[in-house]
């Protein structure tokens, strides 16, 4: 084979020359790829088209995937749109014009009443526990690189459970406390199967599995709180357990906002460290990650995320675990994008709890059930096309 | 004055198995380091502790003659660049996305595509020969293809000290020199370049310095004329050869000897 002679150095950015162009200041400029070839231009386009927005100055540089915009902007709108739906539709139907009204402080009192002291702490609760449960999922299957490692499948939200049913049963606790029992039995998990799985610096994988396993035991001391528990006290456990939105209020939407308030912040900040820990803890280490601390961080605040979130609505199944891939299919990115999956979970949720609420007439059935039935579909496709592509 | 990278006493291991005691190297301001010697030597494990991705059991990496583990590590990936053996590839990225990435160290939470970002990916994509497989997905590139991307993204890092570990492994032999080629360019340019590298022949002719390596020592340092020697390949490797001059670079040549000699060879060392 005879290979073209090498262009001398100073000849070789000739070639993407044509590809430089003045970038307005302010203005969004959008970046075609350089074409430095014929049949570059005739492979079919797998990127998304992005924009890149400079301020004078250059204190501001960010690129923004159009698609990823798009699609969370359109999850934004879907998600309110629900919210509002859920507003209008009960036992006392509201028209969404009056709803709207009603939520801008232009409303007649009686509305007011339904909407903002009956129907709002449940909505808001459904949206901010769907986007925290997301946004925890996004962050733990980014940390792990698998799609199975989300919060409820490691164990988590079952030590939450456990948190919630001590307090529950054992100590005849309510309310707040019961919260705070979920966030305790939360965390305590968390740092175990992170000693149990540690040695050595983590390993993803051990830590799936030893969570897997963490959540089986919790699981039966679960069961075993439930069958020696007072009647009517097991009976509010087993509604807790499931992870019901009825009858949710103020308390629970502070809890969760509170918790989406401090962490969403932090876990954004360090999203692109989740980036860079996908290229293997070597490649970050020379990029100028300090990979220990970043994935501490990082999943200290998956772990308050799902806390948070179990406190305020009990432990809702597979929302952290479908959300982040559903919205990482939509976005056509290589990762689990945080914002993404905020939205998508909060979508899931409210259309999880609208679907509990009106799909079986008279029956007013936890969120938690209509959750479950969606997520035991994906992981079954999911594990199938990972099975396939294993082999 | 002092290199601007060195170590000094190292022990080197992974878990327990100890790679390299009280290993000590400079590397030369501006040179083209290259460091040869046989597999299992210990030459990457050097490499991984130069550029501070193994943490050495004892003694310590110098930058700037501080200790390379007490420096902010974002301050290091501006100095320090590597190409590394094996990295992990994420599914479904395509190659341009890979190539911002390298650009990390540079960028902030509100600046993350800045013009110099813009140039710098571009620029190393155009002479890495990877510009036209920016749409492509990086985990369908064939070895020698994914090999140059990930040498675009050490290069849009732009370190002045930058470490490639066999950069040349999956690439044919035209790639292989363009590799190198490049190498050159850049140690040209005044970066100072740290390779390891198996072809004893382009070690010679591409290092300005030789570092050779056996059982986690290093056994010779210098010039490639002033170290390559056959007695040097025969203790490193046990190969019996013939160092000639390379017609066409005037550098060392070294040309394993034929076989039958090779295992008499072989046997007089093993007994002696």
């Amino acid at each position: 084979m005879i290979t073209e002679p090498d262009p001398a150095p100073g000849q070789r950015p000739a070639a993407t020359a044509t590809a430089q162009r003045t970038v307005a200041d302010t203005d969004a400029v959008p970046t075609p790829r350089p074409a430095t070839t014929a049949d570059a231009s005739n492979r079919p386009r797998r990127r998304a088209r992005q924009f890149v927005l400079r301020s004078p100055g250059g204190a501001l540089s960010l690129r923004v995937r159009a698609r990823a915009l798009l699609v969370g902007v359109v999850l934004l709108l879907a998600a309110a749109a629900i919210a509002v739906v859920n507003l209008s539709s009960g036992d006392f139907p509201i028209p969404v014009a009056d709803v709207l009204r009603s939520l801008i402080g232009q409303g007649d009192p009686g509305t007011d009443f339904i909407v903002h002291e009956l129907r709002l702490p449940r909505a808001l609760v459904a949206l901010l526990v769907g986007a925290a449960l997301g946004a925890s999922g996004a962050v733990f299957q980014g940390l792990t690189r698998n799609p199975l490692g989300s919060p409820d499948f490691v164990g988590m939200t079952v030590g939450a459970a456990t948190g919630a049913l001590v307090v529950i049963l054992l100590l005849d606790g309510s309310g707040l406390q019961v919260a705070a029992g979920a966030i305790a039995g939360c965390v305590l998990t968390s740092i175990a199967i992170y000693l149990l799985a540690f040695r050595g610096g983590t390993q993803a994988f051990r830590l799936i599995l030893m969570g897997v396993g963490v959540s089986a035991l919790l699981e039966a001391f679960n069961s075993y709180l439930i069958v020696k528990g007072r009647l009517d006290e097991a009976l509010a456990a087993q509604v807790w357990l499931i992870g019901s939105l009825g009858g949710r209020g103020w308390t629970e939407v502070t809890i969760v906002a509170v918790t989406l308030a401090v962490l969403l912040p932090v876990v954004l900040h360090y999203g692109r460290h989740l980036d860079m820990l996908a290229l293997g803890d070597d490649t970050a280490t020379l990029h100028g990650i300090r990979v220990e601390r970043s994935r501490a961080v990082l999943a200290l605040a998956s772990v308050g995320l799902a806390a948070g979130a179990t406190a305020a609505a009990g432990p809702i199944a597979f929302v952290a675990l479908a959300a982040p891939q559903l919205a990482a299919r939509l976005t056509r990115s290589p990762g689990p994008g945080i914002l993404p999956a905020a939205g998508m979970g909060a979508v899931l949720l409210a259309g999880s709890d609208w679907a509990a609420q009106r799909v079986l007439p008279d029956n007013d059935i936890p969120a938690g059930v209509v959750t479950a039935a969606i997520g035991g579909l994906y992981l079954t496709w999911l594990l199938a096309r990972e099975w396939r592509r294993g082999r | 004055m002092q290199a601007r990278l060195r170590a000094q006493d190292l022990t080197l291991a992974y878990d327990r198995r100890v790679v390299a005691r009280d290993l000590g190297v400079e590397i030369g301001d501006g040179s083209f380091t290259v460091i040869v010697g046989p597999n299992a030597c210990g030459k990457s494990t050097l490499l991984k502790a130069l550029a501070r991705v193994l943490k050495p059991q004892a003694g310590t990496v110098f930058l700037d003659g501080a200790a390379i583990a007490s420096l902010p590590s974002r301050q290091v990936a501006k100095q320090l660049g590597m190409l590394p053996q094996s990295p992990v590839v994420p599914a479904g990225i395509v190659v341009e996305d890979l190539v911002a990435r390298g650009r990390f160290a540079h960028q902030r939470l509100l600046r993350q595509w800045s013009a110099d970002d813009e140039a710098a990916v571009r620029d190393a994509m155009a002479v890495t020969e990877v510009s036209d497989l920016a749409d492509r997905y990086v985990d369908e590139l064939s070895g020698g293809q994914r090999q140059r991307v990930w040498l675009a993204v050490a290069l849009a890092q732009q370190t002045p000290i930058l470490l490639l570990d066999e950069p040349t492994t999956f690439l044919d032999l035209a790639h292989q020199f363009e590799v190198l080629d490049l190498c050159a360019e850049l140690h040209e340019q005044g970066r100072t370049v740290v390779a390891v590298l198996h072809d004893l022949n382009q070690a010679c002719r591409y290092a300005t310095d030789l570092v050779v390596m056996r059982g986690g020592e290093i056994v010779a340092q210098g010039a490639p004329e002033a170290v390559m020697t056959a007695e040097l390949v025969e203790h490193v490797f046990g190969v019996a050869s013939q160092v000639m001059t390379d017609p066409q670079t005037g550098t060392p040549m070294v040309v394993p000897a034929d076989r039958q000699r090779r295992r008499t060879a072989r046997t007089a060392t093993s007994v002696g």
